[in-house]
């Protein structure tokens, strides 16, 4: 308040202190970063920021696939023929097992009807083709050229020819995010194809993965093949994964199981997205008691 | 507009639509998908350091708190990530902003290096502390490229502020 009754006119005025608005912008961010880490509650938020990004990076990714297609137009006729034959070769082996496939379908479903068991699910399937890393390089994530306007969900897996690659962990109009197996923070419920011993393999970070949560009395051997248990309800069963590369018994309570991925994770180029036409009901309600 | 010592020309001051035009376009670079490669210059928070720098008083944190989201949004990266590490930078070269202009452009790119590290290295400590995996040492060399580009983009952002006010056809500079 001046004397002479009026406010001075306004030449140093310049807000909050730049270190108080540090503190809250700071505030600011840390509490988005925990909600988002820690909650996941602002996927609504991203959805609303993508409405401007999304043109922008439409326009951005146009001069890469640009670059990449133009690579591609330019393969010699000799790798296409080469490789034209080997895809014939493989065609007519997966084809003669195809036939057996289905004949050995046919055959379960009558046994199961015959059993009164309940029927397997449908699993239904989308082509998709690895477009580019994620620009994360915090992650082992890749971009698909499949989105929700194609029936990706999040949660569906994806497999190339030889076994699973990852699980689809975002999804955008046109396109969607995959977690790759190798990713830290990934995991997949698997059993072991031998005898069925159950336990979850995690990404270890350096490329390998990691079975955890299984004792170390189990019978579990070098060169065993995981396969998806499908007890997690999202991931179809008997999905090949991994093979068992070395087992320390030593160590702990715990055996610690050293696998190596069955897919080219990290290369592959064609993948499928499979998903349960139908998801299992959800687990009962757990009396007071138990709990 | 301040001048750099090198030259004691008064500039004209930056226009607000250049300012978010040469933003967004680095928006646009930040978003092509460039794989892994070590040293792909950030460009953001290059391009924000420069504004920062030139125009204390109109490009600040809260211009880095925008464009931060939205670099997490495209990169599919934790929410706030980029946006707290260009909050911090726009802080520093907006202090900066005072003394960084009395230098030779070269080193007033010396003095942005060690910004630009402490903007990846918050979000290493973030994505650590979050449970990520170390994602190498090359990931730095990405500051590295951004103070080598810090001469040329400031040339390149600053022309358009070369006009003189009064056009005089016979001196077109």
């Amino acid at each position: 308040m001046s004397f002479v009754g009026h406010q001075p006119p306004p030449i140093f005025k310049r807000g909050p202190a730049p270190t108080a608005r540090l503190f809250a912008f700071v505030t600011v961010c840390l509490v988005l970063l925990v909600a988002d880490l820690r909650f996941r509650y602002l996927e609504v938020m991203r959805d609303a920021l993508s409405v401007v990004t999304y043109p922008v990076q439409m326009a951005a990714a146009t001069p890469a696939d640009f670059v990449l297609n133009a690579s591609h137009y330019f393969a010699t006729l000799i790798e296409v023929q080469r490789e034209n034959a080997d895809l014939r070769r493989q065609q007519l082996s997966s084809g003669e097992r195809l036939l057996r496939f289905e004949l050995l379908e046919l055959e379960n479903q009558r046994l199961r009807e015959l059993l009164d068991m309940s029927r397997r699910v449908e699993v239904k399937s989308i082509a998709a083709d690895i477009l580019y890393n994620a620009p994360d390089p915090f992650a082992r994530k890749v971009i698909l050229d499949r989105g929700a306007q194609q029936g990706v969900e999040a949660g569906l897996a994806v497999v190339d020819a030889k076994g699973v690659v990852g699980q689809v962990t975002r999804v955008h109009p046109v396109q969607s995010e995959v977690t790759l197996l190798t990713d830290r923070n990934q995991s997949i419920p698997v059993s072991v194809l031998r005898n069925g011993v159950r336990g979850v393999l995690f990404g270890s970070g350096q490329g390998g993965l990691e079975m955890r949560f299984v004792l170390a009395d189990a019978d579990v051997r070098e060169g065993d093949q995981l396969v998806t248990s499908g007890l997690d309800g999202v991931f179809v069963p008997g999905l090949p994964v991994a093979k068992v590369v070395g087992v320390d018994r030593a160590s702990d309570a715990f055996a610690r199981i050293e696998c190596e991925p069955l897919a080219a994770i990290e290369t592959s180029v064609q993948v499928l997205v499979i998903g349960r036409t139908a998801y299992p009901p959800p687990p009962p309600a757990l009396d007071a008691r138990e709990r | 507009m301040q001048p750099t010592h090198r030259s004691s020309r008064i500039l004209q001051p930056a226009k607000l639509w250049f300012v978010y035009f040469s933003l967004f376009l680095a928006l646009g670079l930040e978003y092509i998908p460039s794989g892994r490669v070590p040293g792909i210059p950030d460009w953001v928070p290059l391009v924000l350091a420069i504004w920062c720098v030139r125009e204390p008083l109109r490009v600040g944190m809260g211009v880095g708190f925008v464009f931060g989201l939205l670099v997490d949004v495209g990169q599919g990266a934790a929410m706030g990530q980029h946006a707290l590490a260009y909050v911090v930078l726009a802080y520093f070269a907006n202090a900066a902003a005072r003394r960084v202009l009395w230098f030779p452009l070269l080193q007033q790119a010396l003095h942005m290096l060690p910004l630009f590290v402490l903007t990846q290295v918050l979000m290493v400590a973030v994505r650590l502390l979050a449970g990520a995996e170390f994602p190498g040492w090359s990931y730095f060399l990405s500051s590295l490229s951004n103070a080598l580009l810090w001469a040329p983009l400031s040339i390149l952002l600053m022309l358009p502020q070369y006009q003189p006010v009064d056009r005089d056809d016979n001196r077109p500079i």
